[in-house]
């Protein structure tokens, strides 16, 4: 008997449902994904609030200060004494000179640790008051 | 003149997808390894201008808050108006600020009592936090009650 030889196409699994399910889990990861990593400070555990909630509108001109658990001070990625934290914030109010502002418009928000004593903080306040700013946050994370 | 058909398998153009596919998934394993949850943050705002510059309070509640620390720099004792102690409980300060300022409308900004804390210079930082939190305001389901909005800071104690 002659038997017939059959084309058979080679099996192709269909990918669009996998394609589509990871792109999807592509854009889930990009709207969620932080790149604030400048606000971030490895040496800084925030204290926790039950109040803490995002502020609804974004602080005019805003300088991040990390106190960190040592009792150094962080700005813009540069390591200072609070003393020396007169020259690193001359920049800055350089910057808000430049834009016709002054440093009662603008705010420190201060990312302390939350081991550092009370009292560093309150220098540190003391050192911005001489400076001339007057507007402080003290940032807090969410307690859950 | 006999035009050859070219059979249906030659016409089909296959599109490539591996290479595609490579990307996708490094962009996949980019976005989960850079993938960090971390909790909401929020601000205390206080506004602290030089000496005698701030506006004064415009209330009957002068609120002087002083914050006792262990030589560990844990709180040992609070204090309201240098009478009324509250030992180490925030609650009970919380009840009694309640109390005291009523919970039916919140303060805004540039109104409503002022709360100076005076606080031991190795208080731990997370200390003063739970006092400002406190004298804030509160939870209430999903909501937050606000109480007193001006927080101030009084001289630095060595």
């Amino acid at each position: 008997m002659r038997i017939e030889k059959k084309y058979t196409p080679p099996a192709e699994p269909d990918l669009t449902p996998m394609i589509d399910m990871t792109f999807q889990l592509i854009a889930f990861f990009m709207v969620l994904i932080n790149f604030s990593q400048s606000e971030q400070n490895d040496k800084v555990v925030l204290p926790t609030s039950e109040l803490a909630k995002p502020a609804d509108t974004p602080l005019e001109f805003p300088i991040i200060v990390h106190l960190t658990n040592t009792g150094s001070v962080v700005i813009g990625g540069d390591e200072v004494s609070i003393e020396a934290m007169r020259s690193r914030l001359a920049p800055e109010l350089s910057l808000l000179k430049l834009e016709g502002k002054t440093a009662a418009d603008a705010n420190i928000i201060i990312r302390g640790h939350g081991g550092v004593p009370g009292g560093r903080v309150q220098e540190l306040i003391s050192k911005c008051q001489d400076l001339g700013f007057q507007n402080f946050a003290l940032r807090v994370k969410e307690e859950i | 003149m006999k035009f050859r058909h070219k059979s249906s398998q030659q016409d089909k153009t296959e599109l490539s997808m591996t290479s595609m596919i490579d990307i996708v998934f490094l962009l996949l394993v980019f976005f989960v390894m850079t993938f960090k949850i971390s909790a909401q943050e929020g601000d205390f705002n206080i506004k602290m201008p030089q000496d005698g510059e701030g506006q004064a309070d415009n209330t009957q509640l002068p609120l002087k808050l002083r914050l006792k620390a262990d030589p560990a720099g844990n709180i040992q004792e609070i204090v309201l108006n240098d009478s009324q102690s509250f030992g180490t409980n925030w609650e009970q300060l919380r009840g009694y600020i309640v109390q005291l300022v009523g919970d039916q409308t919140g303060p805004t900004d540039d109104e409503g009592p002022e709360v100076e804390i005076d606080l031991d210079y190795n208080l731990q930082y997370v200390h003063v936090i739970e006092a400002i939190t406190s004298v804030t305001g509160y939870r209430s389901g999903n909501d937050v009650v606000r109480l007193i909005d001006r927080i101030k800071f009084a001289k630095q104690r060595k």
